[in-house]
């Protein structure tokens, strides 16, 4: 399966980026081989409004079934969730990482937005 | 003739210069009250409200049946206010400036357009004679401002007649909604370092719409002199200076105006009134 998570560098060695709307950018990672997709999300980061909505678009063009990220707005959440993209917030250290605590079963999918929207 | 009562900084006296300017008036004048977000020139001039009606934007709605996901919608969209997710195509009508782009663009004629109320506008009649009064006000929730503004200002009076301003603070959208097509901005300042830092704001955003302008320093005394100095360099005239004074503040605090406790006051702001004119015209001419 395909999952995407907020990065703050184009590898697997970077960190997690808190944000996800306006994250640096989006790794879409196969969970089986590893391999992964770069969604350079630069101009989304700059983007006056909807940056949220603009992310959950992208990460659903590529066919991504979850998103691990650290915090997730509810605009995003309500793109996200029309998408059939199940969520998990508050996630941190290496992109690397996350993919294995996920493969291991150890995060729980958010219900709900986890910060307020931005205006 | 319309002017406008602007000032960068919020809470230096541009309702107060409104009421008593517009109740100083010895001729018809209507009076808006475009700080939509928090209206209270009411509290002053006391309405009694004889109409109300919706602002009303439209918003796009999605026919699915009909839509093949292509999202030009979305492209189209500056706001992000639409979203192809999947299989499906979301909308967030909070987003959206109501442009008519996805209409317009679709080509399977799958998005059509619903209302969605911003706030409402009314208006009425106040115990004064020959005074006409409007105001606005935005549904709790929604940002939307400057289209509530601009339905608020359909109230204006006919040109020949005058029309007074309640601007909201600040320098973006709404400011600019409430000071645009006005004959003259009278900006309200304090002489602090606030004022005076937000007032320069206040001035770049004027000079670029070109509208005539002039200033009224309220609470004159406190603070320093900043924006006198800031006034000489930039050739700004200052109109009227309203002192920093317990009987203007008691007043205030009581909803009443400055001009019913200190009637001297009726006076200074006909003169304030008839030197606005005057710069109107010269500083038009000077354009």
């Amino acid at each position: 399966m395909k999952i995407a998570i907020t990065s703050t560098g184009r590898d697997l060695s970077a960190e997690v980026d808190p944000r996800f709307g306006r994250a640096a950018y989006i790794l879409v990672v196969d969970t089986d081989t590893l391999d992964f997709d770069v969604i350079d999300n630069a101009e989304n980061k700059n983007s006056f409004k909807g940056a949220g909505i603009q992310a959950g678009a992208a990460v659903s063009d590529k066919g991504a079934t979850v998103l691990l990220t650290g915090f997730c707005g509810p605009n995003a959440f309500k793109t996200l969730d029309a998408a059939q993209i199940k969520v998990v917030n508050d996630v941190s250290g290496t992109v690397l990482s996350a993919v294995n605590r996920f493969k291991q079963g150890e995060y729980e999918f958010s219900a709900a937005p986890n910060t307020e929207g931005h205006w | 003739m319309i002017i406008s009562i602007a000032s960068g900084k919020g809470g230096t006296g541009k309702t107060t210069v409104a009421a008593n300017l517009a109740a100083s008036l010895d001729q018809p004048v209507t009076v808006l009250d475009c700080d939509v977000e928090e209206p209270n020139l009411h509290l002053f001039l006391h309405p009694e409200i004889l109409t109300r009606e919706n602002v009303i934007a439209p918003v796009p709605r999605i026919d699915l049946e009909k839509c093949t996901l292509c999202k030009r919608c979305m492209e189209i969209c500056r706001f992000n206010a639409i979203a192809v997710a999947g299989k499906t195509v979301v909308t967030f009508p909070e987003l959206c400036h109501s442009c008519g782009g996805c209409t317009a663009i679709c080509p399977e004629n799958a998005v059509t357009e619903v209302e969605r109320i911003l706030g409402t506008v009314e208006t009425g009649s106040v115990g004064l004679p020959d005074m006409t009064f409007a105001q606005g006000l935005l549904d709790v929730g929604q940002v939307m401002v400057p289209p509530v503004i601009r339905k608020v200002k359909t109230h204006r009076a006919d040109p020949g007649a005058i029309t007074l301003i309640d601007a909201p603070p600040g320098t973006s959208c709404p400011v600019i909604a409430a000071m645009k097509d006005t004959d003259f901005v009278l900006l309200v300042t304090e002489p602090t370092p606030f004022g005076l830092n937000d007032l320069k704001l206040a001035v770049e955003t004027v000079r670029l719409l070109g509208i005539p302008h002039g200033l009224v320093i309220n609470r004159a005394g406190m603070g320093d002199n900043g924006v006198h100095t800031y006034a000489k360099e930039e050739n700004l005239p200052i109109l009227m200076e309203i002192p920093f004074d317990r009987k203007i503040a008691t007043a205030y605090s009581k909803g009443e105006l400055i001009i019913s406790s200190q009637p001297a006051y009726k006076e200074k702001f006909q003169t304030l009134f008839q030197d606005i004119c005057h710069l109107a015209d010269q500083q038009r001419c000077a354009q």
